[in-house]
């Protein structure tokens, strides 16, 4: 899809609203000198409209990252520091969410970020209708008034209109739905009160393929309906390749690569990323060998110094072991500004030689000026 | 792990790694003791040990014969007596001393036997279901509504010679229904859990499913159970005793209290006589609720690390809380150097 009509992703920057700021975010689980350091000084921006994927290997800090923005992390843990600037597209109100009370952040929740859950099929109780369930958060955040359930009811069967369930469901039980309904629902409920951004943490992972497809062109087709931003987080690469505009890829707790989803896919820059495209054979063209990536994640509590990925990187070198990179422009600089990594070899100080031939296709066209 | 852990042995001079190894046995520790972290725990269970010391010592170290009639009544507390003495010039803190054994004989007796019959009962009765599980359920049913304290009275009224460890089985057999109908419900919710299922499909026999796979999840609710029925064993008796049914020549803090009332201390302004066997029975008490306070914080492997790391959390005013993420900007340092590295390199 995006591939083929990349409209959002090559809008000149000055174009595009930020509506999720993160700088420089932390997150430890635990509380001592013994805990573990999850991310580390994560930067990410997400505009209006666009869909950002974040992929990774489990436990490389996805879910963290979306959870610790929003507030929702369970203990153990903490946010140690950063900034996480919610700024509205429409009317522009908006703030640090990491310096809301409770109240103000209670009231952020669903109206301004929804969130759809991993297995959100399970999120539904069992003993209430899905459409009371609806019309009850509806009711949560809309002012009191004395029509106020019919509304909430009316708007709770133009949800389920708009994920593609039939009106008379509104007084079904979940039991009584398939899977992928369930998961429709959820949907809606995150859609109620039309919020500008709509993390989805994995939620087609329970999902045979055919229902995968559905759901994410209905996100897609909504998406481009209502005009919320999207960030959405799954370890299925080749599905983000598919429905991203911008693709994040974590590591050891930080962003190693951030650049438009055709570039990640066409021009990898970081060894990492060109190891997770390796990892999953190619949407077209001849088939090719499964290299993947040797050796596993590193222990969080036992990070190797330097570039947290250099044990694993075929192209390491010495000076690999002792800095670690930070998230910055590449090598072709001026002629991708969009595009970020943090990856040594960018860096014509540290590595002057000639960049290796796979990290280092040209931008060319004039799409990408 | 083991791809960095080989080099250590072949370069002993990496420090690096051999501080991270010396960090991981240290978390180890830390969590098996992770109770003792807990600062309610903590005093929960130095009050407690304090009191089963006396009742293990307690006849040995006291000054007096309880039982030594002398002519220095009501006297109130003076160096020769700490605690004063009874109207009839008995040495009351001998009293008490003595007293603690019958005290907690009865209580952790009582509480032992009417768990273990309450597990037994309530785990078999959720978990077989059918026939089984309505017959169990009846009888317990039928001693959830026997009143306890009359039924107490009765029997020992028809056993004249009872001590202390009749007298705590009494207790247990009335007090055992309560915690059998809690643990019935929570293992008929677990017995379909995934887990359980599995077990059952891996061909695991039913007694190991039953005490390897469900009771750990019962820890909790088994040893809150034990820790009330020791709270309600220990007044049962102090009442039973205060009432006059049990023998009043044994002694226990009910039996001062039972002389204290006959002889109308209050009245005449003797506090000694009954404020301290009052002030004992409300420090176990509290004890056993403090200790179970800390076992619901350690037994759940989810709220362990936040359990024991309270006094941590305290210092750094940290509320951990599910939804809202707290954040502490305390470790600026750390971020600031981070930032510091990032612009170096820019």
């Amino acid at each position: 899809m995006t591939l083929l009509d990349p409209t959002t992703a090559a809008l000149p920057p000055r174009e595009r609203k930020p509506v999720l700021e993160i700088r420089d975010l932390s997150v430890d689980y635990g509380y001592d000198q013994n805990a573990v350091h999850a991310l580390q000084g994560v930067d990410l921006t997400l505009h209006a409209g666009e869909v950002l994927g974040l992929a990774g290997e489990s436990g490389c800090g996805k879910s963290t990252l979306a959870y610790a923005a929003t507030r929702l992390l369970p203990p153990p843990g903490v946010i140690t520091g950063g900034s996480v600037t919610f700024t509205s597209a429409r009317d522009g109100h908006g703030g640090d969410l990491l310096r809301m009370g409770e109240a103000e952040l209670r009231a952020q929740r669903w109206r301004d970020t929804a969130i759809v859950f991993q297995g959100a099929m399970n999120s539904l109780n069992p003993v209430y209708t899905v459409g009371r369930q609806l019309v009850d958060g509806i009711l949560a955040h809309k002012p009191r008034s004395r029509d106020a359930r019919e509304q909430a009811r009316a708007r709770a069967l133009e949800l389920l209109d708009m994920v593609g369930i039939p009106k008379d469901r509104l007084g079904s039980y979940p039991h009584q739905l398939s899977g992928g309904m369930r998961q429709r629902v959820m949907i809606a409920m995150a859609l109620a009160l039309e919020p500008e951004i709509v993390i989805m943490d994995e939620p087609t992972t329970a999902l045979d393929v055919v229902m995968q497809r559905q759901i994410v062109e209905q996100i897609m087709q909504l998406k481009d309906e209502l005009g919320f931003s999207v960030i959405f987080i799954t370890h299925d690469v080749s599905l983000l390749l598919e429905l991203a505009d911008r693709i994040a890829i974590m590591y050891a707790g930080r962003i190693v690569e951030d650049a438009s989803s055709e570039e990640v896919y066409k021009m990898p820059r970081h060894p990492y990323t060109a190891g997770l495209l390796h990892s999953f054979p190619p949407l077209r063209g001849p088939k090719r060998d499964l290299a993947g990536i040797p050796g596993s994640p590193p222990d969080l509590v036992n990070l190797p110094t330097g570039c947290k990925f250099h044990p694993r990187c075929p192209y390491a070198f010495d000076e690999c072991k002792l800095t670690d990179p930070a998230l910055g422009p590449t090598r072709f600089g001026a002629a991708e500004p969009e595009r970020q990594v943090a990856c040594l070899l960018n860096d014509e100080r540290v590595a002057p030689g000639p960049i290796p031939l796979e990290l280092g296709v040209r931008p060319e066209g004039d799409r990408i000026v | 792990m083991s791809v960095q852990m080989d080099p250590v042995a072949a370069d002993p001079t990496s420090t690096a790694t051999l501080t991270a190894v010396a960090v991981r046995s240290k978390r180890g520790r830390r969590v098996q003791f992770g109770i003792l972290r807990n600062r309610k725990a903590m005093v929960g269970i130095v009050v407690l040990a304090i009191f089963i010391l006396l009742a293990i010592i307690g006849p040995w170290i006291a000054p007096y014969n309880p039982d030594t009639v002398t002519p220095e009544g009501l006297q109130p507390p003076s160096p020769e007596h700490w605690l004063g003495t009874t109207a009839t010039g008995q040495d009351i803190l001998s009293q008490l001393l003595v007293g603690t054994r019958g005290v907690m004989l009865v209580g952790l007796t009582a509480g032992i036997v009417a768990t273990l019959i309450s597990v037994v009962v309530g785990v078999v009765s959720g978990f077989v279901g059918g026939i089984g599980d309505e017959i169990l359920s009846l009888i317990s049913n039928v001693f959830l509504v026997i009143p306890a304290l009359p039924l107490i009275i009765i029997i020992t009224g028809l056993l004249p010679g009872a001590g202390g460890l009749t007298v705590a089985f009494v207790i247990a057999v009335t007090g055992w229904a309560w915690g059998a109908r809690v643990m019935r419900a929570q293992t008929l919710s677990l017995r379909r859990r995934d887990f359980v299922e599995a077990a059952r499909a891996n061909g695991e026999p039913l007694w190991r499913i039953v005490f390897f796979e469900i009771m750990p999840n019962l820890t909790a609710i088994i040893a809150s159970g034990f820790i009330g029925t020791v709270i309600f064993a220990i007044l049962s008796e102090v009442t039973l005793a205060f009432i006059g049914v049990t023998s009043i020549s044994d002694w226990n803090w009910g039996t001062v209290l039972f002389w204290a009332q006959s002889s109308q201390a209050l009245v005449q302004g003797a506090w000694w006589w009954f404020v301290p066997a009052g002030l004992c029975i409300a420090a176990v008490g509290t004890s056993l609720t403090l200790i179970n306070f800390g076992i619901d914080e350690f037994v759940n492997p989810r709220l362990r690390s936040t359990a024991a790391n309270a006094g941590v959390l305290r210092r750094k005013k940290i509320r951990a809380r599910i939804g809202f993420t707290p954040v502490y900007r305390g470790a600026a340092d750390r971020g600031a150097a981070a930032r510091g590295d990032k612009e170096a390199q820019r």
